[in-house]
């Protein structure tokens, strides 16, 4: 033991305790490579071979960068995928081991003990840090000149009305934006994929068909889609809807809405008015559609009405009506908000 | 002290590589002072016990995040814009996609090693939370929140929400059908917030949702704003852990005024930083084998469609399980309409939530009144009232998450889907309370047992029997440190209930508060087995020699060790 380190060493000036008295630090006991010179040469190889062993993974890993293909697979992985994580992560793990094993094997065990310090600051800093608060404070005359410390007050604290203005633009109002649809009197009631016309005479007892209003696959003179990207999607997220056909007699029609499907074919919005899921699991024998996302249940032959689940109002129908063709055909837009509820959702405009 | 082993040890400042480094060291030093701050860190003691690694696993994927997001942020696109994917990923060539999704899958099919950093970085947020919470478990079980350690533990709440914050924004940015959806609930989970909900919305979304603005505003959320105030704290963190010391476990020669352990250098330089090699290859190996989030699996997003078993990541289930528990509770007066059917499960709860953990420590110092510092740990046992609550407040997170996966669990194990969703709305109330009761009576039970093993020690595994008949085990005292380890907690004491009044009829002031004070007193402390005292273990131990004859009867069989392993000689 050197001579130069007179700190830290078991000492057992330690206060007894209750009801047995402290025994004190137990005594070291040597590890076998402290005693045995070959188990420490051991160790010592031992280590070295993680190290090496990490050097070697680590050019592993450089070379498959460059060799394996990216598309190539290894037992259904991509093999560029595995050899590069397979290597690296090898190599690392294979550093911290050979380092781990160097502190428990090979370095001193000693335990070593170290007096705290209370965390409070002491008596003669916390009066002299008062002291020189009080110096400043009275040099500064803050406290004898309240006209001049409370209208810097009233400037700073004014200042965060800026920080709050300058986020004016971060969006647009909601205005009455939230009460309507891209669904407009007429518009055909389309397949969400392909973007055909429902024929009414086409759809069976029992089948549900998600759908789009037509606008979102319209086109204008040039070709160009009449809503695109960030519009189209806006406007899906609102305007997408179910159409389920089912037998006239099991349905109950909400008083005013008997003429809103045709031959049984009724259609619903399809964003769920809970938290705003497309709601998409259909039973077919109950008419319950189950949204995916939080179990809200609505039972379609009902006017929508929810039977379970954390949703509220009932999913809003759309009136359908065909057209000369035969076409399904919306004749008017939904007469409430669709999606989840908002604080303004009530308020007639 | 090293140099016992190496008597040829010559002082690193007459190496040769020393005689080279000298001149800039000292530059240095010169210029800040290095030694000064040096000379207290190079030998500071750390004590040694497996839980107190949980937190580095933590630190350690915060590093193992920093590294691979970095690589991620050279080629991901937070873009909205819609584009034609032209990619090597054949199954969605053509389609049209946002550009944050397209440079996904460039990450994942185009650039080499961008799948390995995505999973990577993926797995270290996982585990980075996960060793959060088990990090906040240990610290609150074993009491080690105490004064002077309570800001530390606020400050550690504050990095478990932000954390939770970032791992979200960042899993929404791939802009897939999953994180789509989970920023659909978002936006209804906005909407629902009283009066100003639509503002709101609008504000963040940039308009109507989705907007062309959520995925870059979360861009810079999720790589500058948060990690920058998950460094911050984490420096704090890390300060005050430096500052005061950390804890240790009770036992021989560790006292409240002392801390017994292996020095930073080289000891824990050495096994702490081999430890964030071993956290970094765990990631990289489970990045290589354990395929996370496969976006292309999910298709781009689509207001439109959802999957069937949409979950968010793990940490965020009990807020989905919250959601799905909820009854339908919405109405409407004076023309607002409240959605408490999503208010208070996702805004409100998870905000309750963090502020009952964060305000823990200072309930307990007003029932306990102790106002000493604490540097030893407690064994949760010895705590029962705390360890109930900490057990209570897990089954409720436990059956929360439970409730998150209502849909999986149904599947998996064919079951009502409503009879899950029942049951969890009944346990997340009635379960807490059970598992409190049972994890007292597990805490007393124990703590009795331990009392017991001090004066009567262990059972050896020797059954007697006696000139009567009768059999009975033969119990061996154990060791003079294994009975201090048991009994080094200290003594509690229920605070007394004053008269309301004095002897003359008068009211006591200030009576109703200590009464009050004294009711949750006999709560917490109430009861707690005391350990034994001086005289208890005195008396034992003349007893027991007394009674004790040496063991003669058989050569081959000596009972069992403390440890329950047969004794041989």
């Amino acid at each position: 033991m050197s001579s130069e380190l007179p700190v830290q060493r078991p000492r057992n000036d330690i206060e007894p305790a209750e009801p047995l008295d402290n025994p004190g630090l137990p005594e070291h006991l040597p590890r076998p490579t402290d005693v045995d010179p070959a188990m420490e040469r051991r160790a010592e190889r031992q280590i070295s071979a993680f190290f090496g062993l990490a050097t070697l993974l680590t050019l592993v890993f450089c070379v498959a960068y460059f060799v394996v293909p990216k598309d190539a697979t290894f037992l259904g992985w991509s093999a560029l995928n595995f050899s590069l994580g397979a290597s690296l992560g090898l190599a690392l793990l294979a550093i911290g081991i050979g380092a781990i094993q160097w502190a428990k094997k090979l370095m001193d065990d000693h335990e070593v003990i170290e007096m705290r310090h209370p965390v409070a600051s002491s008596e003669e800093d916390r009066a002299a840090t008062l002291g020189m608060l009080n110096d400043g404070i009275k040099e500064s005359g803050f406290g004898r000149r309240p006209m001049i410390r409370n209208s810097l007050l009233g400037a700073l604290g004014v200042l965060g009305l800026p920080a709050v203005v300058l986020l004016g633009d971060l969006g647009p109002l909601p205005g009455r934006t939230q009460f309507s649809t891209v669904w407009t009197k007429g518009m055909r009631v389309v397949t969400d994929v392909s973007g055909l016309p429902i024929k009414a005479a086409d759809l069976e007892v029992g089948e549900l068909v998600n759908a789009e209003p037509a606008i979102l696959f319209e086109t204008d003179e040039e070709g160009e889609r009449v809503l695109e990207g960030t519009e189209a999607l806006q406007a899906k997220s609102k305007a997408a809807v179910i159409v389920v056909r089912i037998r006239p007699e099991d349905i109950t029609a909400p008083a005013g809405r008997e003429n809103w499907g045709v031959d049984g074919i009724l259609c619903y919005s399809k964003i769920c008015t809970h938290v705003g899921c497309p709601i998409s699991l259909y039973e077919q024998q109950t008419h319950h559609v189950l949204c995916p996302c939080h179990q809200s249940t609505f039972d379609l032959s009902d006017g929508g009405s929810v039977i379970f689940g954390p949703g509220k109002r009932p999913l809003p129908q759309l009136p359908l009506s065909v057209d000369e063709e035969g076409y399904l055909i919306a004749t008017s837009d939904f007469t409430e908000p669709v999606g989840p509820s908002f604080p303004e959702i009530e308020q007639e405009s | 002290m090293s140099d016992t082993k190496t008597p040829t040890h010559t002082p690193v400042e007459q190496t040769k590589f020393g005689k080279r480094a000298g001149g800039p060291v000292k530059w240095l030093d010169e210029r800040v002072g290095a030694a000064g701050v040096a000379r207290g860190l190079i030998r500071k003691v750390f004590p040694d016990h497996w839980s107190f690694m949980l937190g580095e696993i933590a630190l350690y994927s915060f590093i193992v995040l920093l590294l691979s997001g970095t690589f991620l942020t050279f080629w991901f696109q937070p873009s909205m814009q819609e584009i034609t994917y032209t990619g090597s990923y054949t199954p969605l060539y053509g389609l049209e996609m946002s550009q944050a999704y397209a440079s996904t899958l460039d990450i994942s099919f185009d650039i080499r090693g961008g799948l390995l950093m995505r999973q990577i970085h993926h797995w270290s947020a996982m585990l980075f939370i996960a060793a959060m919470y088990v990090h906040m478990l240990r610290v609150f079980f074993t009491g080690a929140f105490r004064k002077p350690r309570e800001l530390n533990w606020v400050i550690g709440v504050l990095l478990m929400v932000l954390g939770l914050i970032e791992g979200f924004a960042g899993y929404s940015l791939p802009d897939d059908l999953l994180s789509g959806t989970g920023l659909r609930f978002v936006d209804g989970l906005i909407r629902s917030i009283p009066i100003v909900g639509s503002y709101l919305e609008y504000f963040v979304f940039g308009g109507e949702f989705p907007g062309n603005e959520i995925i870059p505003r979360l861009y810079m959320v999720h790589i500058l704003l948060v990690p920058a105030l998950l460094l911050g704290l984490i420096a704090a963190h890390m300060l005050l852990l430096v500052y005061h010391k950390h804890t240790q476990w009770p036992g021989p020669g560790r006292t409240e005024k002392n801390v017994v352990g292996y020095p930073v250098l080289p000891v824990y330089a050495a096994k702490a930083g081999g430890f964030f090699f071993v956290v970094f290859g765990f990631t990289a190996l489970m990045g290589a084998v354990l395929q996370i989030n496969p976006i292309w699996a999910y298709g781009p997003y689509n207001p439109s469609e959802v999957t069937a078993g949409s979950q968010p990541d793990w940490y965020m289930g009990f807020v989905e399980g919250a959601v799905r528990l909820m009854p339908n509770w919405e109405f409407t007066t004076l023309g607002w309409t409240f959605s408490l059917n999503v208010f208070i499960p996702a805004v409100l709860l998870l905000g309750a939530f963090f502020t009952a953990i964060g305000a823990y420590p200072f309930i307990e110092r007003w029932v306990t009144k102790d106002d000493r510092e604490h540097h030893l740990l407690q064994r949760p046992r010895n705590a029962p009232v705390r360890t109930a609550l900490g057990v209570a407040a897990m089954t409720f997170y436990g059956v929360l998450w439970i409730g998150g996966g209502n849909d999986i669990i149904a599947t998996q194990f064919r079951l009502d889907i409503y009879a899950i969703t029942w049951f969890c709305r009944v346990m997340v109330f009635v379960g807490p309370v059970i598992a409190f009761i049972i994890t007292k009576r597990i805490c007393l039970g124990l703590q009795r047992a331990d009392k017991e093993q001090v004066l009567h020690g262990y059972e050896s595994g020797v059954i007697e029997r006696s000139p009567d008949g009768g059999y009975s085990e033969r119990h061996t005292p154990l060791s003079e440190v294994g009975q201090y380890e048991l009994t080094t907690h200290e003594r509690v004491e229920v605070a007394a209930p004053p008269p309301a009044a004095d002897d003359r009829g008068v009211r006591v002031p200030g009576a109703r508060k200590a009464r009050r004070h004294a009711f949750v007193s006999k709560f917490y402390y109430g009861d707690v087995v005391d350990k034994p005292s001086r005289d208890d273990v005195d008396e034992a131990r003349h007893h027991a020699g007394h009674d004790g004859h040496e063991l003669e009867a058989d050569e081959e069989f000596r009972g069992v060790g403390e440890t329950g392993v047969p004794r041989s000689h």
